[in-house]
């Protein structure tokens, strides 16, 4: 009877509890917006650098990104999108790290460096095929939680930039902290690049493993269940 | 597959399907690239400006740059209308009306006459890029005073002889300390690339609501458009 009573580990929650599956689903079409419209909006000046200064580290300088992958038919279009939007996915970001922070949740999937280390450098071992056998792991393992730390970094710092260029003279202290306002800009288009990137990779893991994707729709079942 | 679902059926099925619904409304009519202030871009655009309004301090000035930031003049982008670099007609003076207790034609002379503002800071073109130059001129709250401007003229339209270029401001952002009608940058007269002989420039808003080439100045009570704001470009476009 007393079992009944304990106080609930982390461990042993459901895989995915809903909170964790609305906030990652809605970010998917509001990422989508962004990311398209946001180019749209690079298509209007496709270059990094002070105007007369041309930041050397691009390499696409002068290059407007595809068509395709546009979206708002024009700049003042596509600025009506990102701003429209990009609130949302700032505060969809927000309640997703205030759920993390008061649920406990964050203790299973952010990446502390001291437990989770050894573990990301055995799974990374692993996949390289540099040892037999995958670590031991609880929900992920370290190379997950280093992944997914990072995707959150990523978002807190296209909110920071993205906030940099919108108001760099109300704002100004974001944008000094970013290292100027042209700063600001690659490295908002930094993040976007890394956040291509990591969904790209994040796509092929599921595909690996697809049971992960039915825990991302339904929940899951409790490991002890 | 079915039986992981969560035991509670009907209204979270009704639910999905209008929240797909209104996904669907949202991104086919709703939302229109073409004309972004209406449907819910436009909604979301007015949310916008309240926020941007609730931001805007009128104590915060933009950082002043040293001389070495400056863009070399080439450098710095000159945008008009007309096919030709517009030229002031001979005799040019500024037309100054509206909701003011002396409406007045203002020369070049009377305006270097009232008190001069100078600053070196970053411009933000809506296009994304940046540049920097030093501008002179007088304030707007300065050129407000001298003909008497009623408080109660919350919004400053600024026109010019542009091919009919022209936009309209709020008051806080047009009282800002760094918003001065510019009869000069980097040290010289204003060239008749940048707007000749008299813009508007300022640290709190976007290039394109800094009217060039400026015919007159008018203090309303009611907010009005402007060119790049009828097809589309935000209103209030604030730093």
């Amino acid at each position: 009877m007393f079992s009944c009573h304990a106080v609930r580990t982390p461990e042993s929650r459901r895989p995915q509890p809903w909170p964790i599956r609305v906030a990652h689903w809605v970010s998917v079409p509001l990422l989508v917006i962004m990311a398209g419209s946001g180019l749209q909006i690079l298509a209007a000046y496709p270059m990094l650098g002070t105007r007369g200064r041309p930041y050397e580290g691009y390499p696409f300088q002068g290059v407007p990104p595809p068509e395709w992958a546009r979206l708002g038919d024009w700049l003042a279009g596509a600025r009506g999108w990102h701003f429209a939007f990009g609130g949302f996915l700032a505060l969809n970001g927000f309640v997703y790290l205030l759920y993390l922070a008061l649920s406990g949740e964050w203790r299973r999937r952010l990446f502390l460096p001291r437990r989770d280390t050894r573990n990301a450098v055995s799974t990374l071992a692993f996949y390289l095929r540099l040892r037999k056998e995958p670590p031991p792991q609880g929900l992920y393992n370290g190379l997950q939680r280093l992944a997914y730390t990072g995707a959150l970094v990523l978002g807190i710092l296209a909110v920071l930039s993205g906030l940099a260029l919108y108001k760099p003279v109300q704002l100004g202290v974001i944008v000094r902290l970013l290292g100027g306002y042209d700063s600001a800009r690659a490295i908002h288009l930094l993040v976007l690049a890394s956040f291509v990137l990591f969904t790209l990779g994040h796509v092929v893991m599921v595909l690996l493993h697809p049971r992960t994707l039915g825990a991302m729709v339904t929940g899951g079942r409790k490991p002890d269940a | 597959m079915r039986r992981l679902l969560v035991p509670s059926r009907r209204p979270v099925l009704l639910t999905r399907r209008s929240a797909l619904l209104g996904a669907a409304a949202l991104t086919t009519s709703a939302c229109d690239s073409t004309r972004p202030r209406e449907g819910f871009l436009g909604v979301m655009e007015r949310v916008n400006q309240r926020l941007q309004e609730a931001l805007f301090d009128e104590d915060r000035l933009a950082p002043e740059l040293p001389q070495e930031d400056t863009t070399a003049p080439g450098d710095f982008p000159q945008y008009f209308l007309s096919e030709a670099v517009p030229l002031a007609p001979t005799g040019w003076a500024l037309k100054v009306g509206g909701l003011v207790e002396r409406p007045a034609l203002l020369s070049l002379e009377v305006l270097r006459r009232l008190p001069r503002t100078e600053y070196r800071v970053r411009h933000h073109c809506v296009e994304g890029w940046s540049a920097v130059a030093s501008w002179h001129g007088v304030r707007v709250s300065d050129v407000a005073r001298h003909v008497g401007a009623d408080p109660k003229a919350g919004y400053v339209e600024l026109r010019s002889f542009d091919s009919g270029y022209w936009s309209s401001w709020d008051r806080p952002s047009a009282f800002h300390a760094q918003t001065i009608l510019a009869y000069g940058m980097n040290g010289q007269p204003l060239s008749p690339e940048h707007g000749a002989p008299l813009r508007l420039y300022s640290a709190v808003k976007l290039g394109y609501k800094m009217v060039k080439y400026l015919t007159e100045v008018n203090f309303l009570a009611e907010p009005t458009g402007g060119y790049w704001e009828e097809r589309g470009y935000e209103w209030y476009a604030g730093v």
